[in-house]
Formats: structure tokens, C-alpha cells, sequence
């Protein structure tokens, strides 16, 4: 059951929201309690730019079970607008298209299910623009 | 001034073609091209399911209106393949696009025809004066039963729809509703698939319901079809809503641009709403929209819309369906589609 | 802090070890270790496991083991550190014994990952699991992503990657405690399944059951009991992100070359003073990456230089003799400890037909992750 740990994390993948360090200004997804750059412990709420590039990706051919439906799947790491970096799929895309640097976007997607009665569980995606 | 201020769309990019259907179950696809006139249709990645497109649909609609999100006081949406039985779609779109949380949210249910219910219920809170804005959503992924004429038409897709005074860009003038309890087309609860009732879903269900609700729309706003540009109808497959024009008095023409379901395919609570955004995306100020859906087990609901100038204000600023029905599509075989579409007994 | 030696080792064969739970390989490795050290009781022990939750359902492995190895009441710490879980109980061990607390403590490790769990999940524990688990993402994925960044970067050859895994199986067809003793060749690793592009099969390290463990103690008694001392020269250890697209660089990986730096500095050593190494190969491309962070090669050459035979085991610095994760297996909390076996094994010239000659100094490095965690451990012969 994992009602909790998911509702507290709705706001990070429904609406990329991260924490900006008030002091040095460095924006952190998810937010975080202290700055590791320099120690602050405030922080402003920002939702992140839904526009990046892709830095690296892969294919996924062997999922854990629970992705085993969705398998293959394309994974990247994304370097957002504002600097941020996520690990993200990559949705609708034909895998011979993948390229580093390619331009991307996140939308609203379903990530996965929580088995054949549970939650069904959101988050982002990345597609190509 | 009431209707509609930002409107938006979202189709996903996967299609399957009715060759590719027919094959599997032995039937010619040149006659049921002929005889339903659909082509191809829309089908949901496996990621995709009715909140996913109406959150898309709905960002869209906001990018138009140009609000704050927070000033949407409620979210209807309708569908007939909501995510959860219980368990409203609309929490999910709220948190992900920032309404909220002193919004009212509700899930709508009438087979084809919960988008326009949603969508009338919102612009009913507007002019109420109970909100300042409010949103109604028609969308989904429906599911037709294998080797079922249906199986041709079930496609998946939605439109949003922000009503609010103030910057209207279609100003709603009449409204109407005609029901009653004819059993066309149904799905029981825990059935994966729906039934229907073959030649029954035409004329005592859909025809009666659409063309009563429509003449009672143009004797209560007193107005004739030649006084309209563009007319929609529900889109059950390519051929009903122009036999329903016909019946009516509307030509081809005024048909034209919101008849989309020989590509599209039927989107259930999304048909006339996203045939109404294809239509909006080229409209000009002062055209006059008539549209009337149909849900099944049955009614109609009927709306006039009166294009204002803002309209020129807001086509480009969200992507046009005509861009999401053509372009970008991918095309998947019948086995692919099963798969999508979760049409395969899997092991536990 | 006092000098601290390695006195004896031992290992179970590593594969699947159906008809042995994760108790029994346990304490079959540590009774060789004691057996082999020749003492006659220890003061304490450390068990690296990483998911013996998740994959046995069992926790609390420092009580179990110790009591099914007889020791009761001896202290004894399960340690956690992912893939490292081996290393850093071995470095836990170290600590115990330099700073004079315990004379003879024994550090092991094991992981039991037959037993029928989801291993891709219970390996993903080692990711972020709310920020690139969640994704879908695996760990054959993690490190395809950094193969996929670092070919891109420098250019490196599918094949010289894939050599890794030709080397190392090289190297396991002469260790007797391997996984996997074939040889095989570069078209078998580059016709294998694709696992997460442009990873294949035969670029992963295995699943497997697996044990091993090492008796540490005091310097100055070791000479005392039947096995051979060697001695640990350094330790260090480094964490970083637990995310990789957090990391600063996608193509190399810091908490391995910080770890590294330490642990030269403490050794008053350089990288060209390492006669060879045990490095952790999860992946190949991990070993190419770990070797430039080592400061083996540079930045980029990593790739080149398997492809030359600079790591082979004739080469300038033999790396993964014992057939690495790859060909020897990769029971994740057993491996730290089988890195150390290895060095043991080389510098007491006890490695039969691996041996490297003038074997003096010999450095292990465990990671845990995706370079999150990295312990180096560097070790002499006397």
C-alpha cells in the first residue's frame, strides 16, 4: 500500500515542483532540507521549465517485472531549462530517432500501476519536440 | 457575456488503421470504410488513459485562456472509461496543473455525451455567478470488444473546455437537453467491454435523441441551420452526424471541419467536444457554431456558439487539433494494439 | 593507529548455490577463512549483505551469522553499502582492529539471490528509488546511459568496451571459485542479448549465490598463526549522489577517484606504484570508467587500453585476474570481501595459473550503485 509515499511526492511529479536555495540560488528536484552547496536550509518553492535537452538515454529491454509490459523503453537523463538534471522515459519515440542533445519535453503521463487493484501511479515523461 | 474563454485538445500519436482490424477478424475493410466511413483511428499508448489526456487537453485550454489556474473554482470530467471507478479523474488534473485546493471537482458519466454534460454544468456555474471560471472536460480511451463493429470506432482522445466571462472568444447562447431511458448501448460494472443493441443504437436512439434535441435548440433560439457556419455532432462513426445534418438541413459544408472521426475515430466523450476545437482552431468572429452530442442510454445536449473577435487571440496559442490529427502519427498492427489496449489475458 | 594484516581468507564457489541458504554459504566461507588463518577464535565480525531482506527475507545477519558460526556472544554488525557492503565491512573490520579495540576480527560477506525475488528490484534499491526507479530505470540502464555519455564524449569503441568481458572471462577460466570458467569471445559478447542499450548480456556481471570472508588482526600477533600476512597499506571510502543525473560528470565517477586520492595519499603512494587491481566491473564499461578514476590512464584512454592488453594479465597492470564481477559472478554483498580474497591471493603468490608476477602491491575497489558509494582498500605483501 503506498498511499503515503506517493501522495508526498505528487507535487515533484505532477508539477516539477523544486526548492530554489535562497541564498546561492541553486535549484534542487526533489526539494531539499539543507543546500549542499552552501548549507542554507531555506528554500523557495519553483516549478520547473518543462522544456530540456537530453544528455544521455538508453534502452530499457529488461524491465523488473513491473515494467515488464512496457518493455522496451527508452530512458534518459534530462538537463532541464533552469539547470536541473531528472531521470526520465522517454514516450512515443521510435528508438532509432535517439540522439544526445536531442530537444525534449515533459508531460503528464501514466508512469505505472500499482499491480491490477491498486493505485495508478502519474509522473513525467519526456517527448521529443 | 458567458462561454467558452480557452479551449484545448489532446490526441495521442498512435494509430491503427481499419484494414489492420478487419484482417484479424475476416471482414472486408473497403465495406466498412464504405459503410461507416472511418479510415483509421486514435489509440492510447500504454502510458495514456483519460486523466493523462485531459491533463494535456486541459494545459492547452489554459494556455488559450491565458488564467491563473487558481481562479478555476470547479472540474468537471466526463468519460466513459474513467481511470477509477471510484475515485474522481479531476483530483489527479487539478494537482497537476495547480487548480485548487478551493475547487469543486466531480467525475460525469453518460457514455458519449458526459464531455458536454461537463461542459454544461460548468458554464451553468458561471452564469450562475457561483465562479469565476469554470472547466468541463470530455475524454477518453474506450474500449470496443474484439471482432466488434465498435472495435473499428473506440479511439481515444479529449478536449477542455474554460468558461468564464470575461475575454469569452465563443459566447454561448442557447443550451438545451433531451432524454430519456432507451437501452442502445451499455456496460455493466466489472464488464471490460460494453454492449449494444446493433441496429437499435440508430434511429430510436441516436437519431431520435439528436435531431429532437436540435430542432428544439433552433425553435428556442428561433434561428435556422443557414444561419450557422459550422455544425458538429456526436461522431459515432464517420456516417451517422451527416445523415443527421442531412435530416436536419446542414450541408456538407457547414459539416466540414468538425467532422473528424473518419481519422479520429470516435472518442466517445471527447467526439463533439473535439470536433467543436477543430472548428474553434479556424473559426472567425461572429460564426455561429451549432453542436449536439449523444450519449448512449440516452440524450442529447445541445449548445449555439457565437464567435467573439478574441478568438484571433487564442488559435495559436495552443497546438491546433488538426496539427495533433495529421502529423506525428505512428502507426501500430493489430497485435501492438492488443497489447496497448490490454486486450491480452496476462499471467498474474 | 596500529598495522593491521590479513592472516587468512576463504570463499564458497560462486553460481547458483541451490541447495545452500544464505546461512550456510555464510558461515561455509568463514569457517574456511578461520580455517585457513589458523586462529582459534575471533573477537568480532562484520557481514556485508545488501538485500538479504528483500531477496531471503531475513535482516539482523550479524545475529544470525554469528550465532550459526558458534560464536555467540561475539559482536557482530551487518554493513550496508549497496554493491560495497563487502568493502566497507572489511573496512569496518580494519578500524576495529587498528584502533586497538579487537585483535582478531573477521569480516565476510554474502548474498543469497536465487531464492526466487524480483532481482532487478531488489538491485534497483541501490538507485533512487522515488527519482529514477520510479522511472522504470534499471541498473543495466544506469550504466548503459554512462556507456552511451562516455562513447559519445570519447569516441570509444563498442568493441573496446566489450573486451572488458573477453578479458576478464580470460582470467575466471583459471579460478577454480568462478561463476563462469568459459572463455569467450568478442562477437559472443556483441551478438549477446541486448539488456539496456548498448549493453548486452555478456556486458552484466551475473546473478549468483556467494560467500567469502577474510580474518584481519593486529600486526604485531600475526605471525603467531598458520596463514601468511599481508598488509593493509590504506583504506578510504567516498560517497556522491545517489542519483546519476545528479552527478557532476555522466563519464566519470567521482566518489571512485576521491577514494582514490585518499587512499594514494594515506598509502604515500601513486597509481603507477599498483602492480594490479581488483576493480568493480558490474558492467564493462564500469571498469573502463573506474580505471581512469584510478588514474590507471587517462580520461578517454580507458577503452584503448584493455583493447592493447594493458589490463590483461601479462599487461602493465593486470586488472580483474580473478575474472572481475563478470566472469567470477557478483554476489552482491560477497563481492568487496572476494576482491580482497584476490589480492590475498596474488600478493602470498597463492594465484596458481593467475598469478602476476612481482605481485607487491595490489589495490581492491567496491563500489555500491551507481558510483554512489566507493571503498578502496590498498594492500602489500611483507
Amino acid at each position: 500500500m503506498i498511499s503515503p509515499k506517493y501522495f508526498r511526492e505528487i507535487p515533484q511529479r505532477y508539477r516539477l515542483e523544486a526548492g530554489k536555495c535562497k541564498k546561492c540560488g541553486t535549484a534542487y528536484f526533489p526539494p531539499r532540507l539543507v543546500c549542499p552547496e552552501c548549507k542554507s536550509k531555506e528554500f523557495t518553492k519553483v516549478n520547473l521549465s518543462s522544456e530540456g535537452k537530453l544528455l544521455t538515454y538508453t534502452i530499457v529491454r529488461v524491465g523488473s517485472d513491473k515494467f515488464s509490459q512496457q518493455s522496451p523503453f527508452a530512458v534518459g537523463i534530462v538537463e532541464l531549462k533552469d539547470g536541473v538534471r531528472l531521470t526520465t522515459q522517454l514516450a512515443d519515440v521510435e528508438f532509432d530517432k535517439l540522439k544526445i542533445g536531442l530537444k525534449v519535453k515533459l508531460v503528464f503521463r501514466k508512469i505505472q500501476d500499482e499491480g491490477k487493484s491498486g493505485l495508478h501511479c502519474y509522473g513525467y515523461k519526456a517527448i521529443l519536440i | 457575456m458567458i462561454g467558452i474563454v480557452g479551449y484545448g485538445s489532446y490526441l495521442p500519436r498512435y494509430r491503427i488503421k481499419v484494414e489492420s482490424i478487419a484482417k484479424e477478424w475476416g471482414s472486408d475493410p473497403e465495406a466498412i470504410k464504405r459503410g461507416l466511413q472511418l479510415y483509421e483511428k486514435t489509440v492510447p499508448g500504454l502510458d495514456e488513459d483519460t486523466i493523462t489526456i485531459s491533463v494535456e487537453a486541459a494545459k492547452n485550454a489554459l494556455l488559450r485562456a491565458g488564467i491563473n489556474p487558481q481562479l478555476i473554482g470547479a472540474v468537471y470530467i466526463g468519460s466513459e472509461s474513467h481511470p477509477y471507478a471510484v475515485k474522481p479523474s479531476g483530483t489527479t488534473l487539478i494537482d497537476a496543473l495547480g487548480i485548487g485546493p478551493n475547487v469543486h471537482v466531480a467525475s460525469f458519466e453518460f457514455a458519449c455525451k458526459a464531455g458536454t454534460e461537463a461542459m454544461y454544468i460548468a458554464y451553468s456555474l458561471v452564469k450562475a455567478n457561483e465562479m469565476k471560471y469554470a472547466m468541463g472536460i470530455g475524454a477518453d480511451t474506450s474500449q470496443g470488444a474484439p471482432g466488434d463493429a465498435l472495435e473499428y470506432s473506440a479511439s481515444a482522445g479529449g478536449s477542455a473546455f474554460i468558461m468564464g466571462k470575461e475575454n469569452v472568444v465563443a459566447e454561448i447562447l442557447f443550451t438545451t437537453s433531451y432524454t430519456s431511458d432507451t437501452p442502445d448501448f451499455w456496460r455493466r460494472e466489472h464488464e471490460f467491454y460494453p454492449r449494444h443493441a446493433g441496429r437499435f443504437t440508430g434511429e430510436p436512439a441516436y437519431f431520435r435523441h439528436v435531431i429532437n434535441a436540435a430542432q428544439n435548440l433552433l425553435k428556442k433560439s428561433g434561428m435556422k441551420p443557414e444561419d450557422f457556419k459550422y455544425s458538429v455532432f456526436h461522431m459515432p462513426n464517420g456516417k451517422f452526424p451527416q445523415m443527421a445534418a442531412k435530416k436536419l438541413g446542414f450541408t456538407k459544408k457547414q459539416m466540414e471541419v468538425g467532422w473528424i472521426a473518419p481519422w479520429m475515430g470516435n472518442t466517445y466523450s471527447g467526439s463533439s467536444p473535439t470536433g467543436l476545437s477543430a472548428v474553434l482552431d479556424v473559426a472567425k468572429p461572429g460564426d455561429k457554431i451549432f453542436m449536439v452530442s449523444f450519449g448512449s442510454g440516452a440524450g442529447s445536449d445541445g449548445f449555439i456558439f457565437k464567435v467573439t473577435d478574441k478568438i484571433l487571440d487564442v488559435q495559436d496559442k495552443a497546438v491546433k487539433l488538426r496539427d495533433m490529427l495529421d502529423k506525428g502519427k505512428i502507426y501500430l498492427d493489430y497485435g501492438e494494439y492488443a497489447k496497448f489496449r490490454g486486450k491480452i489475458i496476462l499471467n498474474d | 593507529m596500529r598495522d593491521v594484516a590479513v592472516i587468512g581468507v576463504g570463499m564458497t564457489k560462486f553460481g547458483e548455490l541451490w541447495g545452500k541458504s544464505l546461512r550456510d554459504i555464510f558461515v561455509e566461507a568463514a569457517l574456511k577463512a578461520i580455517e585457513n588463518a589458523g586462529v582459534d577464535h575471533i573477537d568480532s565480525m562484520y557481514v556485508g549483505s545488501m538485500s538479504s531482506g528483500l531477496f531471503v527475507g531475513q535482516e539482523h545477519l550479524g545475529a544470525v551469522m554469528a550465532d550459526y558460526l558458534g560464536m555467540n556472544p561475539i559482536p557482530a554488525t551487518r554493513v550496508e553499502s549497496a554493491c560495497a557492503s563487502g568493502g566497507v565491512a572489511f573496512r569496518s573490520a580494519y578500524f576495529e582492529v587498528a584502533s586497538g579495540n579487537s585483535d582478531i576480527v573477521l569480516a565476510g560477506g554474502a548474498e543469497k539471490m536465487t531464492d526466487g525475488a524480483d532481482v532487478t528490484e531488489a538491485l534497483a534499491t541501490a538507485a533512487d528509488q522515488e527519482y529514477e526507479v520510479y522511472q522504470g530505470v534499471t541498473f543495466p540502464g544506469l550504466y548503459a546511459m554512462i556507456a552511451n555519455a562516455y562513447m559519445h564524449q570519447y569516441k570509444t569503441k563498442r568493441e573496446q568496451i566489450a573486451a572488458v568481458a573477453v578479458k576478464n572471462h580470460k582470467n575466471g577460466a583459471n579460478n577454480p571459485n568462478a561463476q563462469f570458467r568459459s572463455e569467450i569471445t568478442l562477437d559472443q559478447v556483441l551478438n549477446s542479448t541486448l539488456v539496456a542499450d548498448p549493453l548486452r548480456l555478456l556486458d552484466c556481471s551475473p546473478v549468483s549465490d556467494g560467500g567469502a570472508a577474510v580474518i584481519l588482526c593486529s600486526m604485531d600477533i600475526a605471525k603467531k598463526f598458520k596463514g601468511t600476512p599481508i598488509r593493509i597499506k590504506a583504506t578510504a571510502q567516498a560517497s556522491d549522489t545517489i542519483s546519476l543525473h545528479s552527478r557532476k560528470s555522466l563519464t566519470s565517477l567521482t566518489a571512485v577517484s576521491v577514494a582514490a586520492a585518499k587512499a594514494y595519499k594515506s598509502a604515500g603512494l601513486t597509481p603507477k606504484d599498483i602492480n594490479f587491481a581488483e576493480v568493480h566491473d558490474c558492467f564493462t564499461i564500469a571498469e573502463i570508467v573506474v580505471t581512469e578514476d584510478l588514474g590507471f590512464f587517462a580520461r578517454g584512454k580507458g577503452g584503448s587500453a584493455v583493447e592493447k592488453g594493458l589490463t590483461s594479465l601479462g599487461g602493465k597492470i593486470p586488472i580483474n585476474t580473478s575474472g572481475g564481477l563478470k566472469s567470477k559472478g557478483h554476489p552482491v554483498g560477497a563481492t568487496g570481501i572476494a576482491q580482497i580474497i584476490e589480492v590475498y591471493e596474488q600478493l602470498t603468490e597463492q594465484a596458481g595459473k593467475r598469478q602476476v608476477k612481482n605481485a607487491k602491491i595490489g589495490l581492491a575497489q567496491n563500489m555500491g550503485g551507481s558510483g554512489a558509494s566507493c571503498v578502496i582498500n590498498i594492500l602489500e605483501a611483507l
